[in-house]
């Protein structure tokens, strides 16, 4: 399958075709981060993209995060090929059908959570009101609603990446792109996180999540291994339940996903 | 996104470091107060200048015995008396561009009150004396012609004088003092004058009529005038005309044949005063050149800590970038945060210079100008150095890229 139009398939949300991306350090010395990835990802579903450091999958993020344009193929986001747009082109792309969750929070510093939030909205020149509604509600939707004048410094890591994902959450993006977001985290918030995602997952929103861990891979629907800029397997499998264990006294303060499972 | 929005988020960021806005602006700050302070300061040095010259007579020209490298304010002294009581009179009727012309004749004498006495300048005159210099009476009366044609021993005082005689405050008419000698009757007090340009106190001095100042105080050959002839333009622009034509039926009078120097000078004052202006205003200048270099480099601190702000700031550029701002909505944004400094630094600027401006004027007593066409442009100075000097860093910021800024430490 080439370039031209793409067969309007049900439920396909984005398609690689033959991705390549080759970094020039200067001097003739090239680095190949993808070798040619092809790869169909669907409305709903939950991939864990794993592998060895170095593999490609920062880099396969940022493509599939209009971040960055492959160096050569396709990417086909809904129906739309989006692999030769322009910068700000791929900003409002960004703006419009993404959430980022990064490993190191990347929250503002020195400014609330709720500000933090509202920045999308901000960018996507949403009114004050419509602001302050849509960040609250994102808030209360990872459970972090009382602490939304808080700031960064003033919350713990699993606080600071909720915040972060409510931030991605607040445009009502169509996919969540998460690297390494529960890198620096402890177990227990690592399955508060993926419970979050699996949530998500099954209200609609794609999530890739790139992890290191068989353990937070096995929440995902679906698992896609690489090696050497390449995808060397990728299957299907049942996610685990992340189910959040009992919470000790000092638990409590960290916050328990609100509402829980369904 | 619209502009209101860009700068609220600029004035966020800002405030998030309020410290290194604060002194950020600082330069910009003391930088547009300098360039306001520094103007006022010039045009207040130039009004006074010109209150100076006006204080002196307007249209004032000054003819005196002897060439113009002899001889001085004080009527010649040293020189042979050249001029004549007919020369006078000529000057008075036959110029038409002149229309007062008064003989002016001092000398420093002491007077004598009945408790004090004051040494001062005693002048001879006549009417013509007080139009020209717009010296009016503040208490009594001018003496009359026809005490110049007596010759009575009456004169009118400055105000200086009858402090240091009776105090502050006491009106003198009516008393009498005596001049080498002689008794006078005080007539009038004149208004104060304040000072020459050369910093002369212009009420220390009595003024009497010329005839009796002849009789009294200092006589001379009965023909020439024993002093200088003030004279009193039609106007400002006939000045130099009646300089030519005094210089003219002058030479006429004195039959000086052509090639052979005056042997008599002509002053004009409006020329001095142009001189002097001119003087202020290339300190004027000077000030405000040395101020505007105090903006620029103002400027150059906002392009400064931009400069580091923008690299600090690479990660929170790339979270922007990441979440959907486009590289013109950073460039705005770091646009209007060196806009916003500026101009703030702009206004604070501008009541701090007027503040200096205003204690300054009060201290050297000189009239408050403050000038709004240098207050606009200062403002809009600042303002075109905030976005010249905004606009590297800015521009650099917006051609970060998303991944390089986000990974970076
Ligand atoms: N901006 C860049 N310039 C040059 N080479 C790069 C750049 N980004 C990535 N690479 C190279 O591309 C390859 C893939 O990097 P990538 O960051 O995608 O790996 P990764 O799978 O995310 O590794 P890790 O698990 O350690 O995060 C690596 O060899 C890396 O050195
Ligand atoms: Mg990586």
């Amino acid at each position: 399958m080439a370039t031209g139009e793409q067969p309007i398939e049900p439920n396909v949300l984005l398609r690689l075709d033959g991705v390549t991306k080759v970094y020039s350090l200067g001097d003739g010395v090239e680095v190949h981060a993808l070798r040619g990835v092809s790869l169909t990802v669907h409305t709903g579903e939950f991939v864990a993209v794993m592998g060895a450091s170095g593999s490609g999958k920062s880099t396969l993020m940022s493509l599939l995060g209009c971040l960055d344009r492959p160096t050569s193929g396709a990417y086909f986001l809904e129906g739309r090929d989006v692999s030769r747009l322009s910068r700000n082109e791929l900003a409002d792309v960004r703006n419009r059908t993404m959430g980022f969750v990064f490993q190191s929070f990347n929250l503002l510093s020195r400014t609330s959570a709720k500000e933090n939030v509202e920045l999308p909205l901000l960018y996507a020149g949403a009114s004050t009101k419509v602001r302050k509604e849509r960040a609250m509600e994102a808030l209360g939707r990872v459970g972090l609603a009382d602490r939304s004048n808080h700031h960064p410094n003033q919350l713990s890591g699993g606080q600071q990446q909720r915040v972060a994902i409510a931030r991605a959450l607040v445009n009502q993006p169509r996919i969540l792109l998460a690297d390494e977001p529960t890198g620096n985290l402890d177990s227990r918030t690592s399955i508060e996180i993926m419970a979050l995602f699996q949530e998500l997952g099954r209200s609609g929103i794609t999530v890739v999540v790139v992890t290191h861990e068989p353990d937070i891979a096995a929440y995902a629907t679906r698992v896609v291994m690489m090696r050497d800029g390449r995808v060397v397997d990728d299957h299907r499998q049942v996610p685990l339940a992340a189910v959040v264990p009992p919470a000790t006294v000092e638990d409590v303060e960290g916050g328990v996903l609100a509402g829980g499972a369904p | 996104m619209n502009p209101w929005v860009t700068f609220k988020v600029a004035l966020r960021a800002l405030l998030r470091n309020k410290t290194r806005s604060g002194l950020t602006m600082l330069g910009i700050v003391i930088g547009v107060s300098a360039v306001i302070a520094m103007v006022a300061i010039g045009e207040g040095a130039k009004v006074k200048v010109a209150q100076a010259f006006d204080a002196m007579g307007t249209n004032l020209l000054i003819v005196m015995s002897g060439s113009t490298q002899g001889g001085g304010m004080r009527g010649g002294a040293g020189t042979m008396p050249t001029l004549t009581w007919g020369d006078l009179a000529s000057v008075r009727t036959e110029v038409s561009s002149v229309k007062y012309a008064a003989p002016v004749c001092q000398t420093g004498a002491s007077i004598q009150s009945d408790e004090q006495n004051w040494t001062t300048m005693i002048v001879g005159t006549s009417l013509d004396y007080f139009a020209i210099r717009n010296w009016a009476i503040d208490k009594g009366a001018l003496f009359s012609q026809a005490d110049i044609d007596s010759g009575s021993k009456v004169l009118v005082m400055g105000t200086t004088v009858a402090e240091k005689l009776y105090g502050a405050g006491v009106d003198p008419t009516g008393r009498t003092i005596r001049v080498r000698g002689s008794p006078f009757q005080i007539v009038g007090l004149l208004t104060s004058k304040g000072q020459s340009p050369m910093g002369q106190d212009y009420d220390d001095a009595v003024v009497m009529p010329v005839t009796t100042f002849r009789a009294k105080i200092q006589g001379g050959l009965a023909q020439y005038i024993p002093g200088v002839v003030f004279v009193g333009a039609t106007s400002s622009k006939t000045t130099s005309r009646a300089q030519r034509d005094i210089e003219d039926l002058l030479r006429d009078r004195h039959h000086l044949q052509p090639g052979i120097e005056s042997d008599f000078s002509i002053r004009n004052l409006s020329e001095l005063a142009g001189a002097s202006q001119q003087g202020t205003q290339v300190m004027t200048s000077l000030l405000a050149a040395v101020a505007a270099v105090s903006l620029l480099v103002g400027g150059i601190g906002i392009m400064n800590i931009l400069l580091v702000s923008v690299t600090e700031r690479t990660r929170e550029i790339g979270v922007r970038m990441a979440i959907g701002a486009k590289p013109r909505t950073i460039l705005a944004q770091f646009l209007v945060e060196a806009l916003t400094l500026a101009v703030m630094g702009g206004v604070v600027g501008i009541g701090l210079g007027i503040f200096v401006a205003q204690r300054l004027a009060a201290s050297f007593q000189w009239p408050l100008l403050i000038r709004g066409d240098i207050i606009v442009l200062a403002v809009g100075f600042s303002a075109a150095i905030g976005i010249g000097f905004g606009l590297y860093p800015a521009w650099k910021a917006s051609r970060l890229d998303p991944i390089d800024a986000l990974r970076y430490e």
